[in-house]
C-alpha cells in the first residue's frame, strides 16, 4: 500500500534541497531566472519581503494566479507563503497542489496565539525559527523543515547569524546535559522533553535548517553554510540586485562551494550593486517580523 | 578498501555517506574532477537534477563522469540521479550523462503532495523493500542492454545495465542498506576485474 504525507515523504522532500538556494519569485520570468540561475526551488510570492515592508498594511497569501503562473513556468519545487495560524490559506495552497508551504512571519499573522497544526495536511511545511524552543514548537506541530527567521526583507545579515549561532549553541549545550537537566531545560524553553533527548542524541535537529532573512550577497550564503545552515533561502536579495541573474547564479555557487575563498572572490567581482540594506536600529518594534510568533 | 565516491554538488550526499559506510566501504564527498581518480564507484544521488546538472557544467563534469563510466566502474544514480544517467528524457534526446538505455519521465507520480512510500520487491536484490519516492522520476522503458529490477504498478522503478544501476526512489532515507550493499558488491567486482 502506497503512504502518502508520511513524515519521511515530507522530510525527504526537505533533504532532497540541501546545499541549495531557494528564491522568492513574483511572476514567471524571474522563476525562470531563477531555475537557469540553479535555484532547486522558488517561493512564489506577490511581493518580495523589502517591497511588504515598504508597501506597509496586512500582508497575505498571494494570489492564486501568481502561484499557478509560476507553477506553470517551472519544474523544480514550488513554495508558497501561508499568514501564520491562516487554515484556509495553507488548505487553499495545498489544493492547488504547492509543494511546500511556508507558514510565515514575513505575511501578517492571521492567529495571534496558535500556528498551524501542519501534521495535518499532506503538503510538507517549513517555519521560521530563532532558538530551540521556536524550532522544537514548530517540528511537534508537524513542521518538516525549518529556517532562521532573520530579519526579512532587510539585506542585513546580523538577525540570521544570530538565530542560527543560538540554535547551534543550544543542541551543543544539550549534549552534555544529563536527563534532569534535560527536563528542566525544557520546562525553561517550552520545548517538548522528547524530542530535546532525540536532538542530545543525533547532534542534531530531526529536520533541515535552512538560512533566511538578510541574505544579500554569495559570501553572505557562504557565511550562513559555514555557520551549520543546510542551505539558503534568498527573498529580497536577487530581485532587487542591479543584476538578478548574475547575484542568483553566484549565490548558487558560494552556496555549493561555501568553503572556497578564491572562487567567492572570483565569482563576487562586477556583480554590480546588492540591495540596500537596513540597520536593524532604524526598525521599529512593529516592523520587527521575527518578533512576530513564538 | 573499495571507495565510493558520493557526488556532492547539491541534495542528500551526507545520507548517501553513511549509507556506504554502513554497507562496508569509505565513502568520500566529491566536490572536484580529480577525485574521481580516488574512488572506486560513483553514486550520483537525489537533489534537484535541473540544478545538479547546471553545477555538473559549472565545474566540468560531464565528460570525466561519462569516462569513468566507460572505463567500466559502476555508478548508482538515485532519483535525480536516475535523470542523469538515462538516454532519453521526457521523450528529448537533449540528455545529462546518456549511460544507461533508459527513457525517463520527470515528476512522473505528480507533485509533491503525491509523493509516497510503498513496499517493493527488487529482483535478486531485496524482497519487502520499503521504498521512499519523492517527486519522483519513472523508466518508461529499457533497452535491450538494460534489465528491470523493480517496478510499481507497472511503472519501472529500479534497472541495472554493466555496471550502471538506476533507481527513482530514495535508498538513503531509510535504515535498509540492502541496494547500497548491491552496489558495493559490483564496486568490489568491478575493481577486482578492471585490476586483473
Amino acid at each position: 500500500m502506497a503512504q502518502t504525507g508520511t513524515d519521511r515523504v515530507k522530510r525527504g522532500m526537505a533533504e532532497m534541497q540541501k546545499g541549495g538556494v531557494i528564491m522568492d519569485v513574483v511572476n514567471a520570468e524571474q522563476a525562470k531566472i531563477a531555475e537557469e540561475a540553479g535555484a532547486v526551488a522558488v517561493m512564489a510570492l506577490e511581493r518580495v519581503p523589502s517591497d511588504i515592508r515598504a508597501a506597509g498594511g496586512v500582508a497575505r497569501m498571494a494570489d492564486p494566479t501568481i502561484v499557478e503562473e509560476v507553477m506553470n513556468a517551472v519544474s523544480i519545487p514550488v513554495m508558497a507563503k501561508a499568514r501564520i495560524g491562516h487554515i484556509t490559506e495553507a488548505r487553499v495552497l495545498e489544493s492547488m497542489g504547492v509543494d511546500y508551504i511556508d507558514e510565515s512571519e514575513v505575511l501578517t499573522p492571521a492567529d495571534e496565539i496558535y500556528h498551524i497544526k501542519k501534521d495535518d495536511y499532506t503538503v510538507p511545511f517549513v517555519c521560521g525559527c530563532r532558538n530551540i524552543g521556536e524550532a522544537t514548537r514548530r517540528i511537534r506541530e508537524g513542521a518538516s523543515m525549518l529556517r532562521t527567521k532573520g530579519e526579512p526583507g532587510t539585506g542585513n545579515i546580523v538577525e540570521a547569524v544570530s538565530h542560527m549561532r543560538q540554535i547551534q549553541s543550544q543542541i551543543r549545550q544539550l549534549q552534555s546535559m544529563s536527563d534532569d537537566e534535560v527536563m528542566v531545560y525544557a520546562k525553561e524553553h517550552g520545548a517538548p522533553f522528547d524530542l530535546l533527548l532525540e536532538i542530545r542524541e543525533e547532534g542534531r535537529l530531526p529536520v533541515v535548517n535552512f538560512a533566511a532573512g538578510g541574505i544579500a550577497t554569495p559570501s553572505d550564503a557562504s557565511l550562513m553554510m559555514q555557520l551549520g545552515a543546510d542551505g539558503v533561502f534568498v527573498g529580497s536579495g536577487i530581485f532587487k540586485s542591479d543584476n538578478p541573474a548574475k547575484f542568483a547564479r553566484a549565490i548558487v555557487e558560494a552556496t555549493t562551494h561555501y568553503d572556497d575563498y578564491k572562487l567567492i572572490a572570483e565569482i563576487s567581482k562586477g556583480l554590480g550593486t546588492a540591495m540596500k540594506g537596513l540597520e536593524m536600529n532604524t526598525l521599529t518594534q512593529d516592523q520587527r517580523m521575527q518578533d512576530r510568533s513564538q | 578498501m573499495t571507495t565510493i565516491g558520493v557526488l556532492a554538488l547539491q541534495g542528500a550526499f551526507r545520507e548517501h555517506i553513511r549509507s556506504v559506510e554502513a554497507s562496508g566501504a569509505k565513502g568520500i564527498l566529491v566536490k572536484r574532477i580529480e577525485q574521481l581518480d580516488e574512488i572506486d564507484g560513483l553514486i550520483i544521488p537525489g537533489g534537484e537534477s535541473t540544478t545538479i546538472r547546471r553545477l555538473i557544467d559549472k565545474y566540468n563534469f560531464l565528460e570525466p563522469i561519462r569516462q569513468f563510466g566507460k572505463q567500466g566502474k559502476p555508478i548508482f544514480g538515485t532519483c535525480a540521479g536516475l535523470i542523469l544517467l538515462a538516454s532519453e528524457i521526457d521523450g528529448s534526446y537533449d540528455v545529462h550523462l546518456g549511460l544507461m538505455d533508459i527513457r525517463v519521465r520527470r515528476n512522473a507520480f505528480g507533485r509533491q503532495r503525491e509523493s509516497f512510500e510503498a513496499d517493493l520487491d527488487i529482483k535478486g536484490v531485496a524482497d519487502q523493500y520499503n521504498a521512499v519516492f519523492i517527486r519522483a522520476p519513472y523508466i518508461e522503458g529499457v533497452g535491450k542492454e538494460a534489465s528491470v529490477l523493480a517496478t510499481y504498478k507497472g511503472n519501472i522503478v529500479a534497472a541495472q545495465q554493466d555496471n550502471f544501476l538506476a533507481c527513482s526512489f530514495h535508498p538513503e532515507l531509510t535504515d535498509d542498506h540492502r541496494i547500497t550493499e548491491h552496489f558495493v558488491k559490483m564496486v568490489e567486482e568491478a575493481k577486482k576485474s578492471l585490476a586483473s
